[in-house]
């Protein structure tokens, strides 16, 4: 152990250099100035000025789903840590590892609505996984050090340590290693072999399995064990939102994504299926529909690293507590036991339902008549041409689900969106963070206009820092979404939807210019290909292109909220005639 | 719908009353009675919570409250296994026509009289729910004037003590 006299906020940038951190997005400010002084020295800690801590915040998160490590963000103090929060419930919702630092008013002042005071840990209590107020120069190593346990063990999640400036300021000795004191954490790893032996039995004896994975798998990294598993029992394997390329996409056995706007063959085979194998999924709405009628006929195996997560939705007849990787590779052990007791499961009759299904029902979609460019057109030659190997960053909305349905995804985390909290503006600060994380590789944000504009300032960040992100804003002058469920649900009335794109306002190629990027605009089919050819020459400057597409392009197909997913539809007023095939 | 009752074991430590109290509301759990005070082991503090849930929700809040970071150890105490008492105090009209009368019901119920004015008494009882709500029946036709309850506590009846192994990991993680 080393002991050495300093400041509170040199003993914070000795810890966070101490637990592995590189890189720090953020913005400085009164109450965390002290920390951005011993900041400035860090040959370890590359720290980048981000233009709006909400940027810091979705930045951390890219920069963490691409390193599987901690992401940091840093800011000050009241609006400084408020504008943290959208990014902070982000990482709540979809498990992403990062931790938060934030400047206090110095202890004196705390409570007395002081300059700059906002009680974020109070704010950010039910939306953190655990977070920290830091009165004691003594206790912030300690703290980091458990901040950064917390984040990354068990489910990961954000957690957030605010520190008074105080406490900053004070002298300390500071000492390395630090004892953590977290007696009432303990994540619980190990599957419990009982549960996994009667799993691997229900597995054999199923007629209609269906491995229902989640981004708990993309999490423990268990893509690997995932493909073993689903090849040893020959069951169809759906894949969420989150859980994008834990399966390659074009593997045999893989049936699409299920959910809202999930693939036929993926919902269907969720809802005729006698038994769900679910790992590191958690019965989310969006997947299943009204839960009455989710997937009637199914005994459930639930496998979470999150005690709560299980029977919280769907009741669970075999839960299994334990990291998805752990569990997985155990289950393969115990279904290839049953194998050599001559017990394995037959399903070649529900293959041939399911094979049906995606015969009949394959994703698609119509070309305007109009000859104005389709939006899933745009985004399925951005994947075919950039190709598996790049990341992409999605923000919310249609083109969201576009990003999902049409690029193909051939390897784990190739997806980066905004699931649980489907938070606009997620993709250009995220995208950016992905890029730090992984500056040789490409990062593409398929981005919405509305979405584009409310985080585009990171462009700035972008340019300056060097950080040559692609994004491609599908541009149909509306938000999407929103306007697709006024099309269906509320009489094609267009209640402030259009942003009014045709007076381009703002012009997305010039505001590319004015932050220092190069923009681009295709208008036209034909020029798709070229123009993202184009983009991809580019790796000196971050490149905006601006696909200008058709307004009236819907995403299909769709569960209506509050239905059962019996009810998806694959086009407006057509359902799917299940019985096909049979 | 049934009444469960909880003993949670948390770090002593501040806010961690708010992190409780704040996931019951957000998860839409109702709190029947809350009360908290530190244990043999000044590091440690006990809540005891009543809910009025279902099973399948009870376990939630259990598994919910087992994901804070600063909660030890939860308990469900069975009421047939364990002590459970309350107290109140009770603030009496007691004039020189009805103080007999109101002492006599102190008695019966063996509260204890802890304030006499000229015209009120200030009773202090514990018990069990049933008792303390039989008191207050009791004592409405006099007049109650002002009412206080602490909020349940229980403990279980025999020798173990749920506390011993919490202990032992704070002092490990020390």
């Amino acid at each position: 152990m080393t002991t050495e006299q300093m400041t509170g906020a040199q003993a914070l940038v000795r810890a966070l250099e101490n637990v592995g951190v590189d890189t720090v997005f953020g913005i400085p400010g009164g109450a965390i100035l002290p920390a951005y002084d011993p900041l400035y020295d860090s040959d370890k800690l590359r720290h980048i000025l981000v233009r709006h801590e909400q940027g810091a915040g979705h930045a951390a998160q890219g920069y963490a789903m691409v390193t599987g490590r901690v992401g940091v963000c840093m800011a000050t103090s009241g609006p400084g840590a408020t504008n943290l929060v959208t990014a902070i419930s982000d990482a709540y919702m979809d498990s992403v590892p990062i931790v938060a630092i934030t400047g206090q008013v110095s202890t004196s002042l705390i409570g007395t609505d002081g300059f700059q005071e906002a009680d974020i840990a109070g704010i950010t209590m039910p939306i953190t996984k655990h977070n920290f107020l830091v009165t004691k120069a003594e206790d912030i190593a300690r703290t980091i050090a458990e901040a950064f346990h917390i984040a990354s063990t068990g489910r990961p999640g954000p957690v957030l340590v605010d520190i008074a400036k105080d406490a900053l300021q004070a002298p300390v000795a500071f000492e390395w290693p630090v004892q953590m004191q977290l007696p009432g954490y303990r994540p619980v790893t190990r599957p419990h072999s009982k549960q996994v032996r009667e799993a691997a039995r229900l597995i054999v004896e199923a007629r209609r399995p269906v491995l229902y994975v989640g981004g708990g798998v993309l999490k423990a990294g268990a893509s690997a064990e995932l493909k073993v598993l689903a090849e040893l029992t020959g069951a169809p394997v759906v894949t969420t939102l989150m859980a994008k390329g834990a399966l390659p996409d074009s593997h045999p056995l893989h049936m699409g994504m299920p959910g809202m706007h999930g693939a036929v063959g993926a919902v269907g085979a969720l809802q005729r299926a006698d038994l769900l194998v679910t790992l590191g999924a958690r019965f989310d709405d969006r997947v299943t529909g009204k839960l009455d009628g989710f997937a009637p006929g199914a005994k459930v195996v639930h496998a979470d690293i999150d005690p709560a997560e299980i029977s919280k939705n769907r009741h669970a007849d075999v839960p299994i507590v334990g990291d998805a990787r752990e569990v997985i590779a155990d289950l393969i052990v115990a279904v290839q036991n049953e194998h050599e007791a001559g017990r394995r499961g037959d399903y070649a009759d529900w293959w041939r339902q399911l094979n049906a299904w995606r015969e009949t029902y394959p994703l698609g979609y119509d070309t305007p008549d109009d000859g104005s460019l389709s939006p899933q057109y745009v985004i399925e030659r951005i994947g075919r041409i950039v190709g598996p190997e790049a990341y992409y960053v999605a923000g919310v909305g249609q083109h969201q689900m576009w990003a999902a349905q049409f690029i193909r995804y051939e390897r784990p985390g190739a997806f980066l969106n905004s699931g649980g909290a489907g938070t606009m503006g997620y993709a250009v600060p995220a995208a950016m963070g992905a890029k730090v994380g992984a500056p040789d590789t490409q990062v593409w944000a398929i981005d919405g206009d509305g979405c584009f504009q409310m985080t585009n300032q990171e462009l700035a960040t972008c340019a300056i820092e060097g950080i040559p992100v692609k994004i491609a804003v599908i541009n149909n002058g509306n938000l999407g979404m929103v306007r697709q469920w006024q099309t269906l649900f509320y009489d094609a009335r267009y209640s402030n939807t259009n942003l009014h794109a045709a007076k381009r306002i703002p012009d997305f190629v010039k505001l590319a210019e004015a932050y220092g990027c190069i923009g681009l605009r295709c208008e036209r089919a034909e020029d798709v290909d070229a123009v993202i050819a184009k983009a991809m020459e580019i790796d000196d400057a971050p490149v905006v292109i601006d696909f200008v597409v058709n307004e009236d392009a819907m995403v299909w197909p769709m569960v209506a909220a509050g239905t059962t997913n019996d009810d998806i539809k694959i086009a407006r007023d057509m359902a799917p005639d299940w019985e096909n095939g049979d | 719908m049934s009444l469960h009752t909880l003993s949670v074991l948390v770090e002593n430590k501040p806010g961690i009353l708010a992190r409780v109290a704040a996931l019951f509301s957000r998860r839409g759990f109702n709190i029947e009675s809350l009360a908290v005070g530190t244990t043999e082991h000044p590091e440690i503090s006990r809540m005891t919570i009543v809910v009025n849930v279902a099973d399948l929700p009870l376990e939630q809040v259990t598994k919910q409250l087992n994901k804070l970071i600063n909660v030890l150890k939860i308990v469900e105490l069975d009421p047939s296994a364990s002590v459970q008492r309350e107290l109140v105090l009770v603030k009496v009209r007691a004039d020189a026509e009805t103080r007999s009368q109101v002492l006599e019901t102190v008695q019966l119920f063996r509260a204890k009289v802890v304030d006499v004015a000229a015209d009120a008494v200030t009773i202090e009882a514990t018990g069990n729910r049933d008792k303390l709500d039989a008191l207050i029946r009791v004592l409405e036709p006099f007049g109650i004037k002002e009412l206080v309850q602490s909020g349940m506590v229980a403990i279980g009846r025999g020798a173990r003590s749920i506390t011993d192994r919490s202990l032992r990991a704070i002092e490990r993680s020390a």
